[in-house]
């Protein structure tokens, strides 16, 4: 089984030379660490910000230099900055390669739901519904069960979506998936230690194997 | 084509209750702190509120909310506020949450003096509720409506007496949208110039659409998430 790092280290593995990539909060914030050295990947932060760098030194935060979490960052060496505006311009017309987001539920027809539960407060869908609606690329990080071990990977989405068709991939503690256009989840590898069987009991939606499952390799 | 006030005071004199204000931002960065405060000593209320965020409960639109100056918010995001919880679940505020590129995309709008935009966020959602649909090329969008501010509150960086305005780094943000969609249009600098100072080349807001600026004092520009690293990970 994966941990929140392995996660986040297995994603990394998907990001390629070149990319712009927009991460959101949560894991996904997490993939940033393990980007390989030898890759140019810029980080777009959509309140305004392209070439987001590591959190700054004690002593050295500035306030008007944040990221899309309100936490204080750094700029790099070619860094861009715009207005939001721009920034969801950039995201429509879908110049941001991969969006790496969390999750509360994913159905097997790429449905993604992960800004409200109803009944309970509402804080709002920041920029996800604008990210998911527009990009070609989308990952979803999250776990594959939630806390009262219910499978987080559905047939339907049973909360308020944020977006229909749009998750092409999601990375869990149990293993990468696929999610094909045709609907379903298709089981591309496992995490260390997990059997397919296992990864069965906790998918709801259709679940697709085919073939011998290979374990991830981080 | 000297735009300037003498304070805030004075730059919101004529905002009455029941106005619709537009307010820059991206949480606690970038926001107009002096009129903010300028609006709680005044004291209007029925206020309609078009922010990305609601502030914290002791600053930033917060203060407003504290004394039920604030109506409706209109905001892409509102956590990380206990007396907004409260109002909300009250029934005292109304709240219409919209996709964060929605909302600036609306105040872009205005600025360009377009009705109407088309996004594909929030297509299959409730936000879509009540809303026209329109197909492009086989993909749904949603017809999102311009907004329409009394009054838009910004806060730049520099300024000059002509209204001509530069942000520093993400303190952008909301505030060059919104800049261009008010009515009437107030921009507090943390630093107020004369003509020919700013080179024209860096100019993020033409004066043109800017009518009253001051030059603020005391930023407190409280930090939201302090995040940093050690020495010792370089």
């Amino acid at each position: 089984m994966l941990d929140k790092t392995g996660i986040a280290k297995r994603i990394a593995k998907e990001i390629k030379d070149g990319y712009y990539v927009n991460l959101g909060i949560g894991i996904p914030t997490l993939v940033a660490n393990y980007i390989p050295e030898n890759m140019d990947v810029v980080l777009q932060s959509e309140n305004g910000l392209l070439g987001m760098g590591p959190f700054p030194f004690e002593g050295e935060e500035d306030p008007d230099v944040i990221n899309a979490g309100k936490q204080t960052i750094t700029m790099l060496p070619g860094s861009a900055i715009f207005d939001s505006a721009m920034s969801f311009g950039m995201i429509r017309a879908k110049k941001v390669n991969l969006t790496i987001l969390g999750a509360m539920e994913v159905s097997e027809n790429g449905d993604i739901a992960n800004w409200k539960i109803p009944g309970k407060m509402v804080k709002g869908m920041g920029g996800a519904m604008d990210l998911v609606a527009s990009a070609e690329n989308i990952i979803v990080a999250m776990q594959h069960v939630n806390k009262a071990g219910e499978s987080k990977l559905l047939p339907n989405c049973t909360l308020p979506l944020t977006g229909v068709k749009c998750v092409k991939k999601i990375v869990t503690e149990l293993g990468v998936f696929d999610v094909l256009p045709e609907g379903g989840f298709k089981l591309l590898e496992r995490a260390p230690g997990v059997s397919v069987e296992e990864i069965k009991n906790a998918t709801a939606g259709k679940l697709i194997v085919e073939g011998e499952i290979p374990e991830i390799v981080i | 084509m000297n735009k300037v006030v003498n304070g805030a005071d004075e730059a919101i004199r004529d905002i009455q209750d029941g106005m619709t204000l537009m307010l820059g931002g991206f949480g606690l960065c970038g926001l107009p702190e002096n009129c903010i405060a300028a609006l709680v000593k005044k004291g209007t209320k029925q206020l309609t509120c078009i922010s990305n965020n609601a502030g914290v409960d002791d600053f930033g639109i917060g203060l407003m909310l504290k004394q039920r100056q604030v109506k409706k918010m209109i905001s892409s995001y509102v956590g990380e506020n206990a007396e907004f919880e409260r109002q909300l679940l009250s029934g005292e505020l109304e709240v219409e949450l919209l996709p964060q590129g929605t909302l600036a995309t609306r105040c872009m709008a205005a600025g360009y003096g377009m009705p109407a935009i088309f996004t594909p966020a929030g297509v299959g959602t409730e936000v879509a509720e009540g809303k026209e649909v329109r197909n492009f090329n086989g993909k749904d969008y949603l017809m999102e409506m311009a907004f329409d501010a009394d009054f838009a509150i910004v806060k730049a960086w520099k300024g000059d007496t002509m209204g001509n305005l530069v942000y520093r780094s993400t303190a952008r943000n909301f505030n060059p949208a919104m800049a261009m969609a008010g009515k009437i249009t107030i921009a507090e600098v943390e630093e107020l110039v004369q003509p020919g100072e700013l080179d024209p080349d860096h100019i993020h807001t033409p004066g043109i659409y800017v009518h009253r600026i001051f030059q603020g004092v005391n930023y407190e520009k409280r930090i939201e998430q302090r995040t940093v690293r050690s020495r010792e990970q370089g």
